[in-house]
C-alpha cells in the first residue's frame, strides 16, 4: 500500500517535473494547428505554456516567432527557426539542433498576426525587462506602455533596481506608477500613485484614468437607492430622454418592446378577413387612423398581442429610477481620479489651443507658399498667370527626376531647390515672352491664355510622368515630428515649409526693396511709359519679374511635394486658394499676402475646430466667408491707398 | 420684323439651326434612318444646350464685359432642379408598384418613407431633405430652374456690383461662388446625394414606355427649340439702346455712370437673364446626360465656357455657338479614343494623350493671334476688314495713334 | 484617312467635319470577331487606377486570342476614354452597346460612375462586368460585380480588428462619396450589434485629394485617451491616402499604437511612397481578396505575364486586376457553354460559373451576381508589399446587407425568383430593374 502509494507520488512528481521542463517542440507540436492558424482568442495558452515551460529556449523561440523566423518545413511539416543566409534559409529546429539549408520555396513562415505578437511580445517582456542590451530593454517597456497587465507590476518593480540608464529609469518609474494605478494592492497606494502625476498630459496617464471612470446605467424600483458606486441619478424627461429610459426598461426585459410600424402592418396582413381587417375595408388602410382603429379591434377581440401605448410607456418608466453607476466600486478613486482629470483637462485644453494655432499657422504658411510666387505676378504686375499651379507642379517633379538621380535624399533636397527655381523661371520667362507679353492691355484674356498654357501642361506632365502619384521622399532629418507633449505636436516638415515661406518672404522683400530690380519692377508696375522714360526696359524687367514669381512657386512645389504628394493635379489644389490668399490679402502688397494666408488659414482651421466631422464644411464656409469679406473691403486687408492703387 | 431686318444673322442662324434640325432627325434612329446613332443624337442635343449657356455666357462677357467663372453653377442649379423631380417622381412609381403588391393599402407616409428611404439608401440615409420640399411637383421643380439661378445671381449680382467688384476680381469671385457652391453640394448633408449626385435622369418618369430613341430626339428637339427662342431673346437684347448701353458699360463704366445710367442695375439684369438662360439650359441638358453631380459645377467647367466663347468670338451671339458647338463636338471625338493614332516614326501620338495638350495650345493661339475667334471668319466671308495699324504708339495710353496710321 | 499625310489631316477642315462622322455613323459591323468594351478613365483623377485595368483587360484578350479567342472568333476589345467624367460613362456606355454592339462592357471604379452606367446597360440589356470593391445595396440583372461586397472585405476587416487586435473604438475615416458613405453606415450598424458603444464609433469624412491630414491625425491620436485600443478603419480614396500616411508616420503613430487598415490602399497606392515613409507604415493592415505577395503558381504566371505584357518589371499587380481576371474567365466559359454572345444567354450561363481564383481557390458566380472571394488581411511591409496574416475560406458576398435596418430583409436571385431586390419579409419582389 505505502509502496503503491510512494510510486504514485513519484510518478506525480517525476510528471510535473518532466511538465515543468517540457521541450518548446513538443508544446509546439501537440499544438500545431493552433499555432499554424494562430489567433489571439485562441493562442494565448500556447504561448502561456512556451513561456513557463522553463525550457531554455523558449525565449529565442517566442523571439523567432514573433518576428516572423518559424517555419514549416514543407516536406515533413516539422517546425524550423529560420535564419536568413542570402536567399536561402538557415534551420534549426526547436531545440537548437541545426538540420542544414532551405530554399524558400521549401518553407511555410508563420507569420503571426499584430494580435498574436502582441501576446508573444507579452510573454517575452519578463525575460527582456532586465535584458542587458538597452534596445531590448526599451522594446519591453513600450510593450507594458501600450498593453500593460497586472503580472508587469512585479516584474517591472524588481527590474527598476538594477536599472542603470537614467533615461530608462525615469520611463520605468513612470510605468511604475501608472500600473499602480490600475492594479496596485489597495486604493491607497493607487489613490498615492494618481496624486503623484499631478496635471500631467501625457496621454498614458488619461488613458490610465479614464477607465476608472467608466459607468454604467442601472435601472432600480422607484424609491429605491441601488447598490455601489452611485454617479449621478437620471430623471426621465430631463437628464434622460422617456424612449431612452423605455428602451433601457426594454433592454433589461422590463417592459415589452414597442411595435414597429412594420410589425403592425404584418399583424394586420395576417388577420385580413373577406377583404376586412378588424370590421375595416381593406381600402380604408392607407390611412394611418383606420389602421389605429383596425388594430384595436383586434386586440379587443384577442387577436392580437397588445402594443405598448404611450400612457403605458409613461407609466412603466415612472415605475423606475434611473442610476448611473461606475464600474470602480471604491468612491475615494473615482472621486481622486475626477479631481486629477478635472486637472488635466484644464491643461490640456489650454494646450489643444496652443495646437490649434500651430496648425493655424502651418496651414498659413502652406497657402503662402503656394501664393508668393503670385503676389509678384498677379499682385505687383497684374498678370492672371492661370498657369501657376503647373509651376508649383513642375517644381514638384523637379524634385521628384533630382531623387531619381541622386539618391542621397538631403543632397538632392539641396540640388532641387535651386534647380527647381531654375527651370520654373525658364518656363516663367518663356511663357512671359511668347504668351503674357502681348496681352498686357488685355488682362481678361491673358486668363484664358494662361489656362491653356495650363491644361496644356497638366496633360504633358501626365504623358511623362504616367498618372501614378510620384513619391518625394524627405530625408531623414525632416521625417518624424517635434513633440511639446501628448497634445502639441507639429511635424518637421511643417515647420521646414514655414522656414521655407520666410526665407522667401525676405527674399521677396531683399529683391522688391534693396535691389535695382526691384526699384525697376515697382516704376513699372507704377507707370510704365515713365520708366520707360527713365531708361528702363519695360519688357526686361516684366520678363524677370515673372520669372522670379515662376521660379518662387517652383521652388514652393518641391517644398509641397514633400509634404503631400506629386501627382500632375498637384497645382490644381492651390490654384484657387492662391489666388484667394492674394486676393483677401491685397493685391500688390507681400504683406497683404501674408494676412491674406494668415487669415485663410486660421479661419479655416478653426471652422474645422468647431465642426469637426467634416472638412468639406469648413472649406465651404471659409469660401462664403471670403465672398462676404470681399464686399466690405473689395481691396482686400492692406489695400494699397493713393497713385499706386492704380484705377 | 423691323428687328430682324437690321440683324439678318438671326434669320442666317434660325434658318441653319432649323436645317440641322431636320437633318439630324431625319438620319435619326427613332424618327428617320437611323444613320446616326441615339447616344450621337444625345451628343448633338447637349451640345445644343451648351451652345445656350454659351449664349448666356456671351452677353455677360463680350457684351457686358463681365467674365463670369461661374456660370456653370447656374447651369447645374438648372439640372439639379430638374433632377430631383425626375429621382421623386421615378422613385414615387416604383415605391407605389411595389407597396401596391401587399394586401393592405401603403399610408401616405410610408410612401414618403419608401420613396425616401430608396433615394437616400444609397448615401447611408433614409430621411427626405428639407429642399427635396417640392420635388413631388413637376411644375413647382419647373419654376425653380428658373427662380433658384435667378435668385442666386441676384444675390450674388448685388452684393458684388453693390461694392464695385469688378475685373479680375469679380472673376475670381464668382470662381469661388461656384467652388463654394460644387463643395456644400459635394457634402452629404446637403441633401443632393453629395458626390454621387441625381442619376438615371435619362428615364423620363411617366414616359418609361417610350423608348430612348425616340425620347432623345424630342429632347434634341426640345433643345433646339431652346436655343433659337434664347438666340432670338438675346439678338432682340443687344440690338436695342439696353444692347448699346451695356456695350458701353463694357467699354468704359465710369463714362456711363456718369451719364446718369444705373449702371449697376444693367449689370445685375444681364447677370441674373443670363443665369436663368443658363438654368434653363442645364435642365435640358442633364436629362440627356444622365447623371449630374458636383463635379459639374466645379470651377474648371466654367472657364471651359469662357474658352468657347473666346474661341467661337466674343461679342457676337453666332459666335459663342460656333465655339461652344465645335469645341464640345471636337473634344467629345477626341477623348472617345476612337481617333486614328499618328505614328512619327519613334514614337506614336495616342490623340486621347495629346488633344488635352492641342486644345491647350490651341486657347493660347486663338487668343494671341485671333482675338475675334472663329467668328472673325465670317468677317472674311463678308468682307469686314478691322483697320490696318502699323508701327509703334505714339502715346501712352490703348488705342492711341499709331505710327502708321499717322503718316496716312 | 491613314492614305491621307497629317499636314493635310491637320489643314482640311478635317477638325470641321469628323465630329459628325465619325462616332455617329453605325460602322459596319465585322462579324469575324467579337467586340468587348473597355469603359476604364484613361484621363482625369481616376486615371490613376483605372489604366491599369484597362491594360490587364487588353492582356487578357491578347491571352484569350493566343489561345483562339472565342467561339472560334477573336475577341476584338473596343478601349474608350470617359475621363473620369460620370456623364460620359453613360454617354460611351451607350455608345458602346448601340454602335459599337459589344457584347459586354469592362469597366468602371467609382461607384458613381457605375450609377452613371446602370441605366443604359439595363436600357440596352448588355452587360457590365464590374471589377472593383463597393458598398453593395446594388444587384442588377445586367451587372457582374466580381469585385467585393462590403461583408466580403469590411466586415472581416472589422472582425480581424474585434478579435485579433482587441480594438475597442473605431475612427472611420473615409473620403465623401457613396462606397464610404454606406461602408460606414454598414460597419456603424455591425459595430453596435457587435457591442461598441455609438460614442466610441468617430466618423469622419473628407473631400476627394485632400492634402492637409494634421487635424485629423491628431484627433485620432487623442482617442487614445481614455484607454481604450483605437482602431482606425480608413475608406480614403486614392491620392489622399499618400498624404494621409506621410503625417501618420510623421505623428509617430505606429501599428501597434493605432492599427489602420484600408480598404482602397493596394500595392499600387503604396508605390507613390518613398522608403521612408513606408518604413513607418510597415505593419498597417489593408483587406483584400487578393495580394500579389500570395504564393500560389497561378498567381506567379499571372505576374510574370502581367511583366512580360507591360514591359515592366517593377509594374505592380492589384485587387481589382485580379477581379478583370476572373470575371473575364468567367465569360469566356460562360459563352463557351452557351454557344452564344448574346447578353441573356450568358447572364443564365454566368450563374454557377467556377474558375480558379490566383490566391488558391475557386471563385463561383452566385445568383445574386457576385462572386464567392476569401477575404485577405495583409500587412504592409518595408517593400511596398504585404505580408498576409489572415486568409478566410471563400465567402459568398452578399448584395444587401444584412446589418441594416432597410435591407435586412432583402435579397437578390437571379436564378430562382428573378429579382434584385427581394424583400423576404413580404415576399415581393420591390424593383426589377434598379433604381439609381
Amino acid at each position: 500500500m505505502i509502496r503503491t502509494l510512494l510510486a504514485a507520488v513519484l510518478a506525480l512528481t517525476l510528471a510535473s517535473g518532466l511538465a515543468r521542463a517540457e521541450a518548446v517542440g513538443d508544446i509546439l507540436d501537440t499544438n500545431k494547428a493552433l499555432v499554424e492558424h494562430a489567433s489571439r482568442l485562441t493562442i494565448g495558452p500556447v504561448i502561456d505554456k512556451l513561456a513557463a515551460s522553463g525550457d531554455p529556449r523558449a525565449e529565442t523561440l517566442l523571439k523567432a516567432w514573433g518576428d516572423k523566423l518559424l517555419g514549416l518545413r514543407k516536406s515533413d511539416g516539422a517546425f524550423v527557426l529560420l535564419k536568413r543566409k542570402g536567399a536561402a534559409y538557415q534551420l534549426t529546429q526547436p531545440d537548437g539542433t541545426d538540420v542544414g539549408m532551405a530554399k524558400r520555396s521549401d518553407i511555410n513562415i508563420l507569420r503571426p498576426n499584430a494580435g498574436v505578437r502582441r501576446l508573444i511580445d507579452g510573454a517575452l517582456v519578463e525575460f527582456q525587462l532586465s535584458s542587458p542590451d538597452l534596445k531590448t530593454r526599451t522594446e519591453a517597456l513600450s510593450i507594458i506602455d501600450h498593453h500593460p497587465e497586472a503580472g508587469q507590476l512585479k516584474p517591472l518593480e524588481a527590474s527598476l533596481k538594477a536599472e542603470t540608464d537614467p533615461a530608462l529609469r525615469a520611463r520605468k518609474e513612470r510605468l511604475l506608477r501608472l500600473l499602480t494605478i490600475r492594479f496596485g494592492e489597495n486604493s491607497a497606494k493607487r489613490i498615492a500613485a494618481i496624486n503623484s502625476f499631478g496635471a500631467d498630459t501625457g496621454l498614458d496617464l488619461r488613458g490610465t484614468l479614464n477607465p476608472l471612470l467608466d459607468t454604467h446605467r442601472i435601472i432600480a424600483k422607484a424609491g429605491e437607492k441601488p447598490k455601489g458606486n452611485i454617479d449621478r441619478p437620471l430623471i426621465p424627461g430631463k437628464t434622460i430622454t422617456t424612449e431612452a429610459a423605455y428602451d433601457l426598461l426594454v433592454a433589461r426585459g422590463e417592459a415589452p418592446a414597442r411595435q414597429t410600424p412594420t410589425a403592425r402592418r404584418q399583424a394586420l396582413e395576417a388577420h385580413i378577413e373577406g377583404g376586412k381587417v378588424g370590421g375595416i375595408p381593406l381600402a380604408q388602410l392607407s390611412d394611418p387612423e383606420a389602421r389605429d382603429r383596425a388594430y384595436a379591434a383586434l386586440e379587443k377581440a384577442g387577436q392580437v398581442p397588445r402594443a405598448a401605448t404611450t400612457r403605458e410607456v409613461r407609466a412603466a418608466v415612472a415605475a423606475h429610477d434611473y442610476w448611473v453607476v461606475y464600474a470602480e466600486a471604491d468612491p475615494a478613486m473615482t472621486t481622486a481620479a475626477k479631481a486629477a482629470l478635472a486637472k488635466i483637462a484644464v491643461k490640456v485644453d489650454a494646450m489643444q489651443a496652443l495646437d490649434l494655432l500651430l496648425e493655424a499657422l502651418s496651414l498659413a504658411s502652406i497657402y503662402f507658399l503656394a501664393a508668393i510666387g503670385l503676389a509678384l505676378t498677379f499682385g505687383v504686375m497684374g498678370v492672371i498667370n492661370m498657369a501657376h499651379g503647373e509651376f508649383i507642379m513642375m517644381g514638384a517633379y523637379t524634385g521628384y527626376v533630382v531623387q531619381q538621380i541622386i539618391p542621397n535624399y538631403t543632397l538632392s533636397l539641396i540640388v532641387a531647390l535651386p534647380l527647381a527655381f531654375a527651370v520654373t523661371f525658364a518656363a516663367g520667362v518663356a511663357m512671359e515672352r511668347l504668351v503674357v507679353r502681348h496681352l498686357y492691355k488685355r488682362p481678361l484674356e491673358t486668363l484664358l491664355a494662361t489656362f491653356g498654357v495650363s491644361i496644356a501642361l497638366q496633360q504633358l506632365a501626365k504623358n511623362i510622368f504616367g498618372t501614378q502619384a510620384r513619391p518625394l521622399t524627405s530625408p531623414d532629418w525632416l521625417d518624424g515630428a517635434w513633440v511639446l507633449n501628448d497634445v502639441v505636436s507639429i511635424s518637421y516638415i511643417r515647420i521646414a515649409i514655414f522656414v521655407l515661406g520666410l526665407v522667401f518672404l525676405c527674399l521677396f522683400l531683399w529683391v522688391m526693396k534693396r535691389t535695382r530690380l526691384g526699384l525697376e519692377l515697382r516704376a513699372v508696375t507704377q507707370n510704365p511709359g515713365m520708366a520707360a522714360s527713365m531708361g528702363i526696359n519695360p519688357d526686361r524687367i516684366n520678363m524677370l519679374a515673372f520669372g522670379l514669381g515662376s521660379g518662387i512657386a517652383g521652388s514652393a512645389g518641391v517644398a509641397l511635394g514633400l509634404y503631400a504628394k506629386v501627382t500632375s493635379e498637384l497645382g490644381q489644389d492651390y490654384i484657387v486658394q492662391s489666388f484667394m490668399t492674394v486676393v483677401v490679402g491685397g493685391v500688390g502688397n507681400i504683406w497683404g499676402t501674408l494676412a491674406g494666408a494668415a487669415l485663410i488659414g486660421s479661419l479655416q482651421k478653426g471652422i474645422e475646430w468647431l465642426n469637426p466631422s467634416n472638412t468639406l464644411a469648413a472649406q465651404t464656409y471659409m469660401i462664403l466667408f471670403i465672398i462676404l469679406f470681399i464686399q466690405v473691403r473689395p481691396r482686400g486687408i492692406i489695400a494699397l491707398k493713393g497713385r499706386a492703387a492704380g484705377d | 420684323m423691323d428687328f430682324l431686318r437690321k440683324n439678318p444673322s438671326v434669320l442666317w442662324f434660325l434658318a441653319i439651326l432649323a436645317v440641322f434640325t431636320l437633318a439630324v432627325t431625319l438620319m435619326a434612329p427613332g424618327t428617320g434612318s437611323g444613320a446616326i446613332s441615339t447616344s450621337f443624337v444625345k451628343t448633338l442635343g447637349k451640345t445644343l444646350c451648351l451652345a445656350m449657356v454659351a449664349l448666356a455666357m456671351d452677353l455677360v462677357w463680350g457684351y457686358a464685359g463681365i467674365l463670369s467663372l461661374g456660370h456653370m453653377a447656374f447651369f447645374a442649379i438648372g439640372g439639379y432642379m430638374i433632377g430631383m423631380w425626375q429621382m421623386y417622381a421615378r422613385t414615387e412609381e416604383i415605391v407605389i408598384t411595389s407597396l401596391a403588391q401587399s394586401p393592405i393599402p401603403p399610408t401616405a407616409t410610408e410612401i414618403h418613407q419608401g420613396i425616401a428611404s430608396q433615394i437616400f439608401g444609397v448615401v447611408g440615409s433614409s430621411h427626405m431633405p428639407e429642399i427635396w420640399y417640392f420635388a413631388h411637383s413637376l411644375p413647382a421643380q419647373l419654376a425653380l430652374v428658373v427662380l433658384v439661378p435667378a435668385l442666386l445671381a441676384l444675390v450674388f449680382g448685388w452684393l458684388a456690383f453693390r461694392s464695385r467688384v469688378a475685373g479680375v476680381y469679380l472673376s475670381i469671385l464668382t470662381q469661388a461662388m461656384t467652388l463654394a457652391l460644387a463643395l456644400w453640394l459635394f457634402q452629404n448633408d446637403s441633401g443632393l446625394r453629395g458626390n454621387n449626385g441625381l442619376s438615371g435622369l435619362q428615364n423620363i418618369p411617366g414616359l418609361g414606355k417610350v423608348a430612348q430613341e425616340t425620347l432623345s430626339v424630342w429632347f434634341f428637339w426640345a433643345s433646339a427649340l431652346a436655343l433659337a427662342l434664347a438666340y432670338l431673346l438675346l439678338a432682340w437684347v443687344v440690338s436695342g439702346k439696353f444692347g448699346s448701353v451695356i456695350r458701353a458699360i463694357r467699354d468704359d463704366e465710369q463714362r456711363v455712370r456718369f451719364l446718369g445710367y444705373p449702371v449697376e442695375g444693367f449689370k445685375l439684369f444681364v447677370f441674373a437673364l443670363t443665369a436663368v438662360i443658363a438654368g434653363i439650359g442645364g435642365a435640358l441638358y442633364y436629362p440627356q446626360a444622365g447623371i449630374i453631380n458636383p463635379a459639374e459645377l466645379a470651377p474648371i467647367a466654367s472657364i471651359y465656357l469662357a474658352v468657347w466663347v473666346a474661341i467661337g468670338g466674343r461679342g457676337r451671339l453666332y459666335g459663342a455657338v460656333m465655339g461652344a458647338v465645335i469645341v464640345s463636338l471636337l473634344s467629345s471625338w477626341f477623348t472617345g479614343g476612337r481617333v486614328p493614332d499618328v505614328p512619327l516614326g519613334f514614337a506614336t501620338i495616342h490623340w486621347v494623350d495629346w488633344w488635352q495638350v492641342l486644345l491647350g495650345l490651341a486657347f493660347v493661339l486663338v487668343t494671341l493671334f485671333a482675338p475675334r475667334g472663329l467668328g472673325g471668319l465670317v468677317d472674311l466671308v463678308t468682307g469686314l476688314h478691322p483697320p490696318r495699324r502699323h508701327g509703334a504708339a505714339l502715346g501712352p495710353d490703348s488705342g492711341s495713334l499709331q505710327e502708321r496710321e499717322a503718316q496716312e | 484617312m491613314t492614305n491621307m499625310n497629317r499636314r493635310q489631316m491637320l489643314l482640311t477642315g478635317a477638325a470641321m467635319a469628323m465630329p459628325l462622322a465619325a462616332p455617329g455613323i453605325l460602322r459596319a459591323a465585322d462579324s469575324d470577331t467579337i467586340k468587348l468594351g473597355i469603359l476604364h478613365s484613361l484621363s482625369g483623377t481616376m486615371a490613376i487606377s483605372e489604366t491599369t485595368l484597362k491594360d490587364t483587360m487588353l492582356m487578357l484578350i491578347a491571352e484569350q486570342n493566343a489561345k483562339g479567342g472565342v467561339l472560334g472568333k477573336k475577341i476584338e476589345p473596343v478601349v474608350v476614354d470617359p475621363a473620369s467624367n460620370w456623364p460620359l460613362f453613360a454617354e460611351k456606355a451607350r455608345e458602346l452597346l448601340t454602335v459599337d454592339k459589344v457584347a459586354a462592357i469592362f469597366g468602371c471604379w467609382t461607384s458613381v460612375s457605375r450609377k452613371s452606367v446602370l441605366p443604359v446597360v439595363e436600357e440596352l440589356n448588355g452587360l457590365l462586368y464590374y471589377p472593383v470593391q463597393y458598398e453593395g445595396q446594388e444587384s442588377s440583372k445586367n451587372v457582374f460585380y466580381t469585385g467585393a461586397a462590403p461583408n466580403q472585405q469590411a466586415i472581416p476587416a472589422v472582425d480581424y480588428f474585434l478579435n485579433e487586435l482587441g480594438v475597442q473604438k473605431f475612427a472611420l475615416l473615409g473620403t465623401d462619396y457613396v462606397y464610404p458613405r454606406t461602408t460606414n453606415k454598414i460597419l456603424e450598424a455591425y459595430l453596435q450589434l457587435k457591442g461598441i458603444k455609438k460614442e466610441d464609433i468617430v466618423i469622419n469624412y473628407t473631400p476627394f485629394g485632400q492634402s492637409d491630414w494634421s487635424k485629423i491625425v491628431a484627433d485620432v491620436k487623442a482617442l487614445t485617451a481614455d484607454g481604450k485600443q483605437v482602431g482606425v478603419i480608413s475608406t480614403i480614396n486614392g491620392d489622399a491616402n499618400i498624404g494621409f500616411y506621410k503625417e501618420l508616420a510623421a505623428s509617430g503613430i505606429t501599428a501597434d499604437d493605432i492599427p489602420v487598415v484600408a480598404f482602397s490602399v493596394g500595392e499600387e497606392e503604396l508605390s507613390g511612397l518613398g522608403k521612408g515613409d513606408l518604413q513607418n507604415l510597415v505593419g498597417q493592415l489593408a483587406a483584400w481578396n487578393y495580394f500579389e505577395s500570395v504564393d500560389t503558381p497561378e498567381n506567379a504566371a499571372f505576374i510574370k505575364a502581367w511583366h512580360k505584357f507591360t514591359g515592366d518589371p517593377k509594374r505592380v499587380t492589384n485587387d481589382p486586376m485580379e477581379a478583370h481576371y476572373i470575371g473575364f474567365n468567367m465569360w469566356v466559359q460562360a459563352a463557351t457553354q452557351a454557344k452564344s454572345v448574346a447578353s441573356d444567354a450568358i447572364q443564365e450561363a454566368m450563374i454557377g460559373q467556377k474558375f480558379p481564383n490566383l490566391t488558391g481557390t475557386t471563385a463561383e458566380m452566385l445568383t445574386n451576381h457576385h462572386l464567392t472571394k476569401p477575404v485577405l488581411i495583409g500587412e504592409i511591409r518595408a517593400d511596398g508589399q504585404f505580408d498576409v496574416v489572415k486568409k478566410t475560406a471563400p465567402v459568398p458576398g452578399d448584395a444587401w446587407s444584412d446589418y441594416l435596418p432597410e435591407s435586412k430583409f432583402l435579397i437578390s436571385d437571379w436564378k430562382g425568383k428573378h429579382c434584385g431586390m427581394y424583400n423576404t419579409q413580404t415576399n415581393t419582389c420591390v424593383q426589377i430593374k434598379s433604381n439609381y
